[in-house]
């Protein structure tokens, strides 16, 4: 008799261990469920009492303490609650998200993730929905970094570029002045042969696409065009660009960081490995944290054969399509871009506004690093294609052997690889 | 009697339905935790699925063999990373699991060694390693290999001027060629090749960098193998030994011929363990590498990471993960049939080789 009773109660305990776990899975099968949301809100657009979740991609306590903030004061304003969450690992936090179907409803959103997100359907398209004082005011080339199929999907967040970051000591025992920063290539390798001595190098890069590329920009060309509807990674210019890098690669006065030990550009140059860098604005946090005694100078890099250029990168603030309460997500994501909150960004951790009306006030700030906002003008964008990262990635792995390798047969496999990407 | 004998059998009866409600918890766990995940892992390696929310929600299409044709066959940068990412852990494995294997019986040899002091000691300091995180051990690694650290430092006492491991993605083999003045391969290696790579490169051997992650392994697992050898060893019956003492064999000989047929059993799961430990290589790769230089440490364990999750080709990742699997249990179904338990004909069973040992019985050897 108590057998048979503990034979059913076990029977049945099995049979509900049973139906909660398939019941769990049940929600990730179902497929249409939006999480309680309805869309009958405003505009499309929609909206419930849940709180929001904002997944950041933090560079350190000061960007998550500064974004928590700004989060924190919406929240106490609007009367919806929202969580930061800064994220270990954003590519593969967010994609758990939205293969979940429970996705963050704000987050960061590079350039190179954006297309496949966009072509998968996880983002909500909200640029549309943007007040139009809001979306004239992001600088043009930005907009196009995160329009994907005729279609501006987030607003950017900030950007940065990529600039001539130059050790002032180095430079007057060289015996230069303020008058020979380089305006030309030429000057640029003059100037890198007269840095380099000793266990000092002239030039010191990351060996990457994503340095070399404003030499790229600088002769007029760039791996594909500003929209990313045509690959020209094997232009004349491109192949110039490279050329001239080789040049200096082969009469010593350039070196890549990891030829020297160093792991990035900027920890070359705090350790005088380097007399001069490329690098973004993002080196200052780097400098006055890890390398106080060093004195610098940011310089723009000197013009090429077609004029100024540089490269310049970015993030925005992305929706998830998923995401029960858009509306709440809209008007947070409003308050983050405006000019209070990206000005305060900027002094908290160093970003530069994507705004235009903040530009001044930046620089009233920040006077010593006017050269990265000034080449908004001139900066282009990375490629936004879907896989493109893949592509990079092999690009930059060749262009570490740039000084044994002929850039012609780099740029081909690169031109091949990204016509492979637009299909 | 009679009674006895009818209620053995509804005993009987209801033993089979016990015993499948006693395994019920567990067969549930194992089907919701590793069938139904497998199975959803193989439709989406057939499918279009893109990443967003149910891989069996409606929008999801089956595309028949197209993502194992773009990593197979499709002439891009798929099928060449995916090339690259088999011939690099196809020098890992080729490297890593005869070495470990190697070490580990040799130092379960000599902490079993009576004569040895403080064999406690050095259980525990051989065993260290596999139980430190991987994750702290890779970056000591990456700072015991930067161009500038201790590895090249100690090279350098003694007039060899290192590499830049983790920034060389020349190969090993290739780099001694180059000693010899052959940089550039026989055309016929050069221009034809496989999976988008060429013979030429197949042949390159372990980049620097992978031969730091190779040295990584086989430093962290040699441990954790003694172990399962240090078991088998003391399990091991003294009288063989003896009787073969006895017979005048000596320590090499007592090894080869009665210790080492002995270990047979352990010596599969640790090949096969390694084997499969090997071939799914990744976390030294995503902390240490990301894969480069050049696509040197790629491995298909972590290709499929970063087809699936930074590139959103989910079909892809799950496709080279099913290749994986494939490899994994071939390379398996090898082994075994290289270690299998060979029959041994009459006459060798009657005479023995060498006739040192002849006095034993042959039984007792093959057990």
């Amino acid at each position: 008799m108590i057998r048979r009773l503990t034979r059913t109660v076990l029977m049945g305990s099995v049979a509900a261990a049973a139906a909660f776990a398939l019941a769990g899975c049940g929600s990730g099968f179902g497929g249409n469920s939006n999480g309680g949301g309805n869309s009958s809100g405003s505009g499309g657009l929609t909206s419930s009492k849940d709180p929001l979740t904002v997944l950041i991609g933090s560079s350190g306590d000061a960007e998550t303490a500064a974004v928590t903030s700004a989060v924190a004061d919406w929240s106490s304003s609007s009367g919806t609650k929202a969580t930061v969450i800064p994220a270990s690992n954003l590519d593969q936090q967010l994609a758990q998200g939205f293969a979940a179907k429970k996705p963050a409803d704000v987050f960061y959103l590079s350039t190179g993730s954006l297309p496949g997100y966009a072509a998968n359907g996880s983002l909500l398209a909200y640029g549309s929905k943007l007040p139009s004082s809001l979306t004239s005011d992001f600088y043009p080339s930005l907009v196009k970094n995160f329009t994907y199929d005729g279609k501006l999907y987030c607003a950017p967040k900030d950007f940065s570029t990529l600039q001539l970051i130059v050790n002032t000591d180095d430079w007057q025992a060289a015996g230069l002045t303020d008058a020979d920063y380089p305006k030309t290539w030429d000057q640029l390798s003059a100037d890198a042969k007269k840095l380099t001595s000793g266990s000092t190098t002239g030039l010191v890069v990351s060996g990457q696409y994503e340095r070399l590329g404003a030499f790229m920009v600088e002769a007029g060309g760039n791996l594909t065009n500003a929209d990313s509807t045509k690959v020209t990674a094997n232009s004349q210019a491109n192949v110039d660009a490279l050329t001239y890098a080789q040049g200096l690669l082969k009469d010593g006065s350039m070196k890549f960081a990891a030829d020297v030990g160093a792991g990035w550009g900027g920890e070359a140059f705090g350790k005088n490995l380097g007399a001069m860098t490329i690098e973004g604005n993002w080196i200052s946090g780097a400098m006055s944290s890890d390398y106080p005694s060093v004195h610098y100078k940011v310089v723009p890099l000197p013009a090429g054969p077609k004029g100024m250029g540089t490269l310049q990168f970015t993030n925005c603030w992305g929706i998830a399509a998923d995401s029960p309460n858009q509306k709440a997500a809209l008007a947070l994501v409003e308050k983050l871009t405006s000019k209070d909150d990206q000005l305060a960004f900027a002094k908290a951790f160093g970003v530069m506004p994507s705004i235009q009306s903040a530009a001044s006030e930046w620089k009233q700030e920040f006077p010593q690093y006017a050269p990265f906002l000034d080449a908004s003008d001139y900066a282009q964008g990375t490629p936004t294609l879907k896989g493109v990262a893949n592509v990079i990635t092999d690009l930059d792995g060749k262009i570490a052997q740039l000084k044994t390798t002929d850039p012609k047969t780099i740029l081909d496999s690169a031109q091949s690889n990204l016509q492979a990407l637009l299909k | 009697m009679t009674d006895v004998a009818r209620r053995r059998g509804t005993i009987r009866q209801g033993e089979a339905a016990s015993g499948w409600l006693f395994t019920a918890p567990v067969l549930a766990l194992l089907a919701l935790f590793l069938v139904i995940p497998i199975l959803m892992a193989l439709w989406v390696s057939f499918s279009d699925w893109g990443g967003r929310g149910s891989p069996f929600a409606a929008g999801v299409h089956f595309v028949g063999l197209k993502n194992y044709e773009t990593i197979t066959r499709g002439g891009g940068l798929a099928e060449q990373n995916f090339g690259q990412s088999l011939r690099n852990n196809l020098w890992y494995v080729i490297l890593v699991v005869p070495i470990q294997t190697t070490i580990a019986l040799v130092l379960a040899s000599l902490v079993n060694s009576q004569r040895l002091k403080g064999r406690g000691f050095f259980r525990t300091a051989f065993y260290f390693p596999s139980v430190t995180s991987s994750v702290a051990i890779t970056v000591l690694w990456l700072f015991l290999f930067n161009t500038t650290g201790a590895v090249n430092k100690v090279l350098s006492w003694v007039g060899i001027h290192g590499p830049n491991w983790f920034n060389e993605p020349q190969g090993v083999l290739h780099a001694i060629l180059g000693a010899f003045g052959a940089t550039n391969g026989p055309g016929a290696l050069v221009n034809h090749g496989f999976l988008g790579v060429s013979w030429w490169d197949w042949l390159a051997g372990p980049s620097w960098a992978m031969s730091a992650l190779i040295l990584l392994a086989v430093f962290t697992t040699s441990g954790t193998f003694m172990l399962l050898f240090l078991a088998a060893l003391q399990n091991l019956s003294g009288d063989l030994q003896e009787a073969a003492m006895v017979d005048g064999a000596n320590a090499w000989e007592r090894f080869t011929r009665i210790t080492l047929p002995q270990l047979r059993p352990t010596l599969f799961t640790v090949v096969t363990l390694g084997l499969i430990g090997c071939w799914q290589v990744f976390d030294q790769v995503y902390v240490a590498t990301d894969g480069g230089p050049d696509g040197t440490t790629l491995t298909p364990a972590f290709l499929s990471y970063q087809a699936s999750f930074i590139n959103q080709d989910w079909g892809q990742g799950a496709a080279i993960a099913f290749i994986l699997f494939v490899i994994i249990v071939v390379f398996t179904l090898i082994q075994r049939w290289v270690l299998r338990e060979r029959a041994v004909s009459k006459r060798r069973r009657l005479n023995p080789v060498p006739a040192k040992v002849a006095g034993l019985p042959v039984g007792e050897v093959e057990r």
